[in-house]
């Protein structure tokens, strides 16, 4: 299902799930490199429930110590990407 | 022997509400706990529910009526002598109700005959019956915008702020989305949740003789507790902080009955239940605090799920009115990007409200040496007429404790 994604299409998964879980942030622009915490006041609720999202949707673990590593949309994605490789070839 | 369902009342700031819709039809049926009505508060568009097993009977107040708190909406049937009496209005369905333009004649037809005249509001500001929410109306008066003419983005198609804002000329040129400022959501007004933040701070500034405690409590040992715990599970089982604040609070409470409750023209009303209103700050401004019943018995697992649920529905709308009405106390909690101390100012006709700081690493003294420990700051605003500073530090204090041990919450 992830097999050889690109960061874009990682990229529009990460949004569409951030979305889904904060419907108040759909109508927004967010850069790709914004800090979704500082800027756009994601609290660690919605954090949480992003992560969930993802996780249920990409079959990849994130554990709460590689939380600062998923800082914006793009970081997310390079993670992700990251994550399911290592899926693969485990 | 009909019973009559009575707009309700969502909190002591709360005066009026405006029916969105009917969830239910007449002749259906209604268990105790189910939501009757949508109604667009201050609080945005809210759920409320019936108190008892019934059937919903004839309505008697319209789509878009503004009404008090208290006006009979629609009767209710006992269960089981509903069936023949269940009287369908011309044979609308709710969904419906919503585009019919009832008196888009221009002159506001007299309520039909068989309808007891519903207290009304200040009369409408535009002779249409288009749903929109408060502040689209004042804006659209103001503006003059005809609402009939604007598709409502808001739910169920009503016209909200944003919708008369994109239609009113000195706002044309505006983008959609002000980057500082994001668009009101669906069914969520700020503006009218300012006034009602207003209404209630002032209240309570004015009528609560606040008194204010604060406590450094070390966090270390809980927040080693929750890593260790969160680190096996995934993301769906996970725990935060303030589910365990949450949890602290309410276990406390029960040795403090004098801080759960409410006033009543100055006499205490002590609740059995706790009920804790969990603060939620709004993105573009406002907050709410609805309830999580019984968060004292809810183990911790139940209660993060509440939490979630309700920063979920405070988000994407469906809030229930028995959430925004009935907690006993709240906990508001900076998380992690505040600052060190919150000083909250008590819900009226609440009596207290504690709120906690963002946990930070600090100098700490254990043993007569200083070492790095993760603290945050407990503050407790308690109202001076039902309950004394020194009770109020025995219960700060006794939270301190509780939170050394986790496995108890």
């Amino acid at each position: 299902m992830t097999s050889h994604m690109t960061r874009d299409e990682m990229t529009a998964i990460v949004r569409e799930e951030l979305t889904n879980v904060a419907p108040d942030l759909a109508d927004e622009t967010i850069p790709i490199d914004a800090d979704l915490r500082e800027e756009f006041d994601l609290d660690s609720m919605d954090f949480l429930n992003w992560i969930t999202a993802l996780h249920k949707r990409l079959g990849v673990d994130i554990p709460e110590l590689d939380y600062p590593q998923l800082t914006s949309l793009g970081a997310a994605a390079d993670y992700l990407l990251r994550a399911t490789d290592r899926t693969k070839s485990s | 022997m009909s019973d009559v369902y009575r707009m309700p009342s969502l909190g002591s700031d709360m005066e009026a509400g405006t029916l969105i819709e009917w969830a239910r039809q007449p002749g259906e049926k209604l268990a105790k706990g189910d939501t009757i009505a949508v109604v667009e508060t201050q609080k945005g568009a809210i759920e409320v529910e019936v108190f008892q097993d019934a059937v919903m009977g004839k309505p008697l107040i319209n789509i878009g009526d503004k009404v008090p708190v208290g006006t009979p909406m629609a009767e209710l049937e006992p269960i089981g002598a509903a069936e023949t009496k269940a009287p369908r209005r011309s044979g609308r369905e709710a969904g419906t109700e919503i585009e019919d333009d009832e008196r888009a004649a221009g002159s506001p037809a007299p309520p039909a005959p068989d309808q007891p005249q519903p207290a009304r509001a200040a009369p409408e500001p535009t002779p249409t019956r288009q749903r929109a929410s408060p502040a689209a109306r004042r804006l659209a008066e103001a503006e003059g915008i005809d609402l009939a003419r604007l598709t409502g983005t808001g739910p169920d198609g009503a016209i909200v702020l944003a919708d008369v804002q994109a239609a009113a000329p000195r706002h044309a040129e505006q983008p959609p989305s002000a980057p500082e400022r994001p668009p009101p959501r669906a069914g969520l007004d700020l503006a009218a949740m300012r006034q009602a933040i207003a209404a209630a701070m002032t209240r309570s500034k004015r009528e609560i003789p606040h008194y204010y405690l604060a406590e450094d409590i070390d966090l270390t040992t809980a927040t080693d507790w929750l890593a260790r715990r969160n680190a096996d599970l995934p993301p769906d089982r996970r725990l935060l902080m303030g589910a365990l604040f949450i949890k602290a609070v309410a276990l406390t409470l029960r040795r403090f009955p004098e801080l759960n409750g409410f006033d009543r023209d100055g006499r205490f009303e002590p609740s059995a239940a706790i009920h804790v209103g969990a603060a939620t700050a709004i993105r573009g401004g406002g907050l709410v605090a609805p309830a999580i019943h019984d968060a004292d018995r809810l183990d911790l697992d139940a209660l993060m799920a509440h939490l979630r649920d309700l920063v979920g529905r405070v988000r994407g709308g469906g809030l229930r009115a028995s959430e925004l009405a009935d907690p006993t106390i709240t906990v508001s909690s900076l998380g992690e990007r505040g600052v060190d101390r919150l000083y909250a100012i008590i819900y009226p006709p609440q009596v207290a409200i504690v709120g906690f700081g963002t946990p930070r690493a600090r100098p700490w003294i254990i043993d007569d040496a200083v070492v790095v420990r993760t603290v945050v700051s407990a503050t407790l605003a308690a109202d001076h007429r039902h309950s004394d500073g020194h009770r109020g530090a025995l219960f700060l204090a006794r939270l301190a404790q509780r939170l050394q041990d986790p496995d108890t919450l």
